[in-house]
């Protein structure tokens, strides 16, 4: 398991990086945390001529608050995800899941931006932002462009990132009053990539949903938003009833397949028992609240 | 094709040439001769590689080389000749917290972080910090409760 | 000799943890030597295959490479092996080489070997390789298998059953005739793998000015490699060191041969430079043995008042295309039937054994061989007897368990029991589990819709294995073990043995035995292990017989050095030796306690002064001793398990809450290395009852072969583990340890399969594989089934 070789750059900034990926003529690889490249070259499954190493560049660093919401720097690591203090504040959603994301070491040095890239469907990050209706901000040679998140997980491992461009940044809108959200996963082990997984955001305004955004992980190949239950649950009460209606329409938004591991069927069953535990512990908190 | 890398490795400042694919674990283990890092999946999944990277637990197996350059290593040998692990090590030692050893480096560099970054772990939330780190041997509750003494003697000899 | 054993029985710290702790550990895969080589090899990747087509051309002129070697270079050097063994009569398996000629039989053959300085380049050239294979049929399942006109695993083989054996009492049929109730199952435990988490690796190194062969291995049993490696190349054997030193685990993964081994020794044996081959994960995967898949067919007869009459058992065992050598792959199965039921007073039984070949990697012993099949089935039907009697799982066994008084006796499928002791070990476990507490808190839970389930596994071990085991089949392994002790000059002691060490602690043990023998502390004891140039040559470390019989290898070798010692002593004092004892580093006049001579004294006197003993004197403060075992075949254990389980019915995920463990292992020399052990063993019977698989498609190829997809048992979902011990010492030694390494693992996957069996209980579902997933018990449950 060592790579097949490889020259290495260490890129200043975006511009050097764009110039050197240009006379690369498309055979170079971004590297930033490479907690996904370098196994993947150790598995030797990839052989480009060259690593453009990005881990340095300030512009895909920070986490800021802004008039337009949170920007997450494509360089956070998923610990700073899981204790930066914006993020617990502006995008608790992220925070909550990025202490199911692998391991405290990975979690070190593995980036929110090259996690996203990778779009691995089995991951969490990827559900989150669908969740939360982030918008993507690339740099390639033609400049800089927004993507937002419904134009941006494409297929399994393939998003709208054209070969060249850079994720620099992403963009978190701010979240609403009554924003009422939860994150929760079954994996087999903790820090595995799930069975089924998934992230709800709801505005709960006087008990009613008005607004839903449910997105789930592991169950195809992007991050699948289940907008039937997400219709079934606006300009309703959170409450069982409701909530046994939206699990009971979850399967027409997804059909798993079988794998090798869970018949899909299966796969199903868990998403719909998370997403009633979710959707419950959503309408206790309003409850509690509430109450108090 | 080499490049140059400096860096600092258990305090000392380090100059070789390395080719851009070699990981940093296996730099340590075969250029620097610090074996006590090591090799069990090459996937970031086993925990037996790590070392401090700057001062917080990296899988050695997942970094090239190159990506460490200025920056300040710490490897289990280093950490050990430091004093830094002594307590963690005696306890290991009279739990009897290993067996084959291999995935000891590893379990202690994780200890060691969880120690410096949260107060007063429970044991729920060392086996939840434990979750990276493989072991065959022990069945982990002997590692459990060598890093839970080590906890209250620390808390006892800060009191004291 | 000293009269007073002060250090057995304690819990003595392991001095060699200490260089582990300071990440200054010493393993195979650490080791540089001059001028080293790299070996990497181009596997097949298809289970079943004809080679058509090998070009290595482009592979040799590739940077960094120093020679490509196929199976012409390569295989002309070395015998082939084939396994078997006397003792399983019309077993067959076909003969191996190093690399495959002509037919690839897994997915993971190694076909081509790179050697170049360095891995990286090594794996390199691989990929320059040109591998043509027209694609065979794979053999992969298993009733199937045996079917006329089923595709073979191997060219050569009249069909794919390894071997077949039948164990039968007279009464068998009778038994179930008169039986008024009768369980049964059809129980299936997936094939698993042993995952040291140092892979296998080896350096070997040939020396051609002194002909002389050195392999560094990572292995459990030095003198067996030292032994095939002489053999297989052609070299006597004196001429062949095998250095065993740190190992990173080895839970018997380690002791069968393997190509890649066999391939660095002809590769150095041709290029005299070191050839240095570690196993990455990935190969480890795809050429360890696994182990352990079983589909066992199973019924227990009891009479009305739930008394075990008999039961009846087949059990077919699929092994991989071959059978390993130089044990076989036979023994797991054969010890599977032979220790069903084995805890019972069961007057009849009748085993059937098939085992089969698949296109698969080989599978062959693993930690705790047969034992966790024969507990499983043997546990689950016991449990199911009791639910349909209506008697309580702890009471079945009070009542069915062989009474600690009926010692001596023999099991219906011929093992001899010495004394064993189920009756106090189920008592102590009552005591140490609350259990009536813990089933009113699980009644009360259930109403709460919290289902917790509760699981008691008995279970008899197999230690101290005498020649009967392999030796008399014919096989070149040993059951005896040897020791040199001897006091140094300065008054220390030396001990070096043939027992090994993978961490369990057998250097620890053996020293704190020495120590008592000569009245020193174990501090003052250095034990030497792993090396066939310095150490007697042993059985090593295998089948739970480290302390055993390695223990009472070094104890009569203390007592012989002790004798010495006084003979000496008595010499220079005037003194009968009898009357003198050793104490506290010194020769003592027994009666009194008064220290006569040091022994740095004695030391001193036999190295510098030996002039000034009287005539006659024998001045060897080095002494040798080899031991088998001559009583009993085996040195039975016994113990009982339980486990405490939550299942969420929903997502069909299991919590293991705590574990239980009550073992006599007989003489208990060091309480601490014991208890880890059992926790080690428990931890690793869990893991293939709930998480671990090799999971193959129709074509044989694994699919989960990378530890991100195949699930060891980790830190977070493991429970505490809660150990009592019985003590009931063997009378076939002074000593009178037996072993215990397999203890934990025999019982553990047992307790927690009716753990979940229980919780699960009042929905009517039950679980009769392992491992078992979420996905399998949402099955048993009917849920989540689309």
């Amino acid at each position: 398991m060592k790579p097949p070789p490889f020259d290495y750059q260490l890129a200043d900034s975006v511009s050097q990086a764009l110039d050197l990926y240009a006379r690369s003529e498309g055979d170079a690889l971004w590297l930033a945390g490479g907690h996904s490249i370098v196994p993947s070259l150790a598995l030797r499954l990839q052989a480009p001529s060259l690593l453009i190493d990005i881990s340095r560049l300030p512009e895909l660093m920070g986490i800021t608050l802004t008039e337009e919401g949170l920007r997450i720097g494509a360089l956070a690591t998923h610990a700073q995800i899981l204790s930066d203090p914006l993020v617990r504040t502006h995008a608790p959603l992220l925070s909550e899941a990025a202490a199911h994301v692998a391991h405290p070491a990975i979690r070190n040095r593995a980036t929110f931006g090259g996690n996203l890239v990778l779009a691995d469907p089995a991951s969490e990050f990827p559900a989150v932002v669908r969740c939360l209706d982030a918008v993507f901000d690339i740099v390639g040679p033609e400049g800089a462009r927004q993507v937002g998140v419904e134009d941006f997980f494409l297929d399994l491992f393939t998003t709208a990132l054209e070969p060249g461009e850079i994720l620099r940044s992403v963009l978190i809108p701010p979240a609403p009053a009554s924003l009422r959200c939860g994150f929760d996963e079954l994996a087999r082990r903790h820090g595995d990539f799930a069975m089924v997984g998934a992230a709800v955001w709801l505005v709960v305004a006087e008990g009613v949903t008005t607004e839903a955004r449910i997105c789930f992980h592991s169950v195809g190949p992007t991050p699948m938003r289940a907008t039937l239950v997400e219709e079934a649950l606006r300009g309703r009460p959170l409450a069982a009833d409701e909530i046994n209606a939206a699990q009971a329409v979850l399967g027409n938004d997804l059909d798993p397949a079988d794998d090798v591991t869970l018949p899909g069927a299966t796969r199903l069953h868990l998403a719909r028992v998370l997403l009633g535990r979710i959707l419950h512990r959503l309408a206790g908190q309003t409850a509690m609240e509430t109450a108090a | 094709m080499t490049l140059p890398l400096h860096l600092t490795v258990n305090g000392q400042s380090v100059a070789e040439h390395v080719e851009p694919r070699t990981s940093l674990a296996d730099f340590l283990r075969d250029r620097l001769r610090l074996t006590g890092t090591h090799l069990g999946c090459e996937m970031g999944v086993c925990g037996a590689c790590l070392v401090l990277l700057d001062g917080k637990p990296v899988h050695g197996c997942l970094v090239l080389a190159v990506q460490a350059a200025g920056s300040e290593v710490q490897t289990i040998e280093g950490l050990a000749e430091s004093g830094a692990l002594a307590d963690l090590q005696r306890a290991f030692h009279e739990r009897n917290a290993l067996q084959c050893g291999y995935c000891t480096p590893g379990m202690l560099i994780t200890a060691h972080s969880l120690l410096e970054t949260t107060p007063a772990p429970d044991r729920g939330e060392i086996r939840t910090a434990l979750s990276g780190n493989f072991c065959r041997c022990t069945g982990y509750e002997s590692i459990v409760d060598a890093i839970a003494v080590t906890i209250e003697r620390r808390a006892e000899g800060a009191g004291a | 000799m000293s009269d007073r054993p002060a250090h057995i029985g304690q819990p003595h710290l392991r001095h060699n943890a200490l260089r582990h702790l300071a990440g200054r550990g010493a393993y195979v895969s650490d080791l540089q030597l001059p001028r080293m080589l790299h070996a990497a090899f181009l596997r097949s990747p298809m289970a079943h295959g004809l080679i058509t087509a090998l070009d290595v051309e482009e592979a040799r002129t590739a940077p960094g490479v120093v020679a490509v070697f196929t199976a012409a270079e390569l295989n002309a050097r070395c015998k082939s092996w084939t396994s078997g063994l006397g003792h399983f009569a019309g077993m067959v398996s076909v003969p191996q080489n190093i690399l495959a000629e002509r037919e690839v039989l897994w997915a993971g053959h190694p076909v081509a070997m790179v050697v170049a300085r360095s891995r990286a380049e090594a794996e390199d050239a691989c990929e320059r390789i040109l591998l043509d294979l027209d694609e065979l049929e794979p053999v992969s399942g298993v009733d199937e298998v045996l079917l006329p006109g089923a595709p073979l695993a191997a060219d050569g083989l009249e069909s794919n059953l390894c071997f077949r054996t039948e164990l039968k009492t007279e009464g068998v049929a009778q038994a179930f005739a008169r039986a008024a109730h009768v369980v049964e199952g059809d129980y299936a435990f997936g094939r698993h793998t042993p995952v040291t988490l140092e892979p296998r690796a080896v350096v070997a190194d040939y020396t051609p000015s002194s002909g002389q062969l050195t392999v560094h291995h990572g292995t459990q049993t030095p003198y067996q490699f030292q032994d095939i490696y002489a053999r297989q190349f052609g070299l006597p054997d004196h001429k062949v060191r095998v250095i065993a030193p740190d190992v990173g685990g080895s839970f018997g993964m380690k002791l069968h041969l393997y190509n890649e081994e066999m391939a660095a020794v002809a590769a150095t044996l041709i290029l005299h430079r070191p050839v240095r081959f570690v196993a990455d994960r990935l190969e480890s995967f795809v050429s360890d043995i696994h182990a352990r898949e079983h589909h066992v067919r199973a019924r227990m007869a009891l009479d009305a008042d739930g008394t075990i009459l008999a039961m009846d058992v087949e059990d077919r065992t699929p092994i991989g295309a071959f059978s390993a050598y130089p044990r076989t792959s036979v023994v797991e199965g054969n010890q599977s039937i032979r220790l069903m039921g084995a805890p019972y007073r069961m007057p009849d039984y009748r085993g059937e054994l098939k085992v089969l070949f698949q296109n698969k990697v080989q599978a062959s012993q693993y930690r705790a061989v047969g034992h966790p099949i024969a507990c499983q089935v043997t546990e689950a039907l016991v449990d199911q007897a009791a639910a349909l009697l209506n008697i309580d799982p702890w009471e079945i066994r009070a009542r069915n368990v062989v009474p600690d008084d009926a010692y001596p006796c023999t099991s219906p499928t011929g093992y001899q029991f010495e004394k064993l002791s189920h009756e106090k070990s189920l008592r102590l476990l009552r005591e140490m589990i609350d259990y009536d507490g813990l089933r009113r808190d699980q009644a009360e839970l259930r109403n709460a819709g919290i289902h917790r389930g509760i699981g008691l596994a008995t279970f008899v071990e197999i230690t101290n294995p005498g020649a009967a085991f392999y030796g008399v089949g014919g096989a070149r392994i040993s059951a005896q073990d040897g020791a040199v002790v001897r006091l140094t000059p300065g008054g220390e002691v030396h001990c070096a043995i043939s027992v090994t060490e993978q961490g369990q602690g057998t250097e620890t043990i053996m020293a704190q035995i020495v120590a008592d023998q000569l009245g020193v502390n174990p501090d003052q004891v250095k034990v030497t292990t792993g090396d066939t140039d310095t150490t007697p040559s042993g059985g090593a470390a295998w089948a739970c017989r480290g302390a055993g019989i390695g223990g009472e290898t070094a104890l009569r070798a203390g007592r012989k050095l002790a004798r010495r010692i006084a003979e000496i002593a008595g010499a220079v004092l005037q003194a009968d030796p009898d009357t003198l004892a050793l104490r506290d580093g010194a020769v003592v006049d027994a009666a009194t306690g008064v220290e006569r001579l040091t022994l740095a004294e004695v030391g001193r006197i036999a190295t510098y002064r030996p002039e000034t003993l009287p005539a006659g004197t024998d001045n060897s403060l080095s002494v040798a001793q080899h031991f088998a075992p001559t009583g009993y075949p085996f040195g039975f254990t016994n113990g009982v398990q339980a486990a405490l389980v939550e299942v969420d019915v929903e997502t069909g995920m299991v919590r293991l809450l705590k574990h239980w463990v009550v073992e006599d292992c007989g003489r208990i020399i060091n309480p601490l290395l014991v208890d880890e052990q059992i926790r080690g063993g428990v931890v690793q019977g869990l893991g293939p009852a709930l998480f671990e698989e090799c999971l193959y498609d129709e074509n044989g190829q694994l699919q989960n072969g990378s530890l991100a997809d195949y699930l060891v048992p980790m830190a977070c979902e493991m429970p505490d583990i809660i150990i009592g011990h019985v003590e009931t010492p063997t009378e076939d030694t002074i000593l009178g340890a037996k072993g215990v390494g397999e203890a934990g693992t025999a019982a553990a996957g047992a307790a927690v399969m009716n753990a979940v069996n229980d919780a699960l209980s009042p929905f009517g579902a039950r679980l009769m594989q392992t491992p078992m997933t979420p996905a399998r018990i949402l099955a048993a449950l009917c849920v989540g089934q689309g």
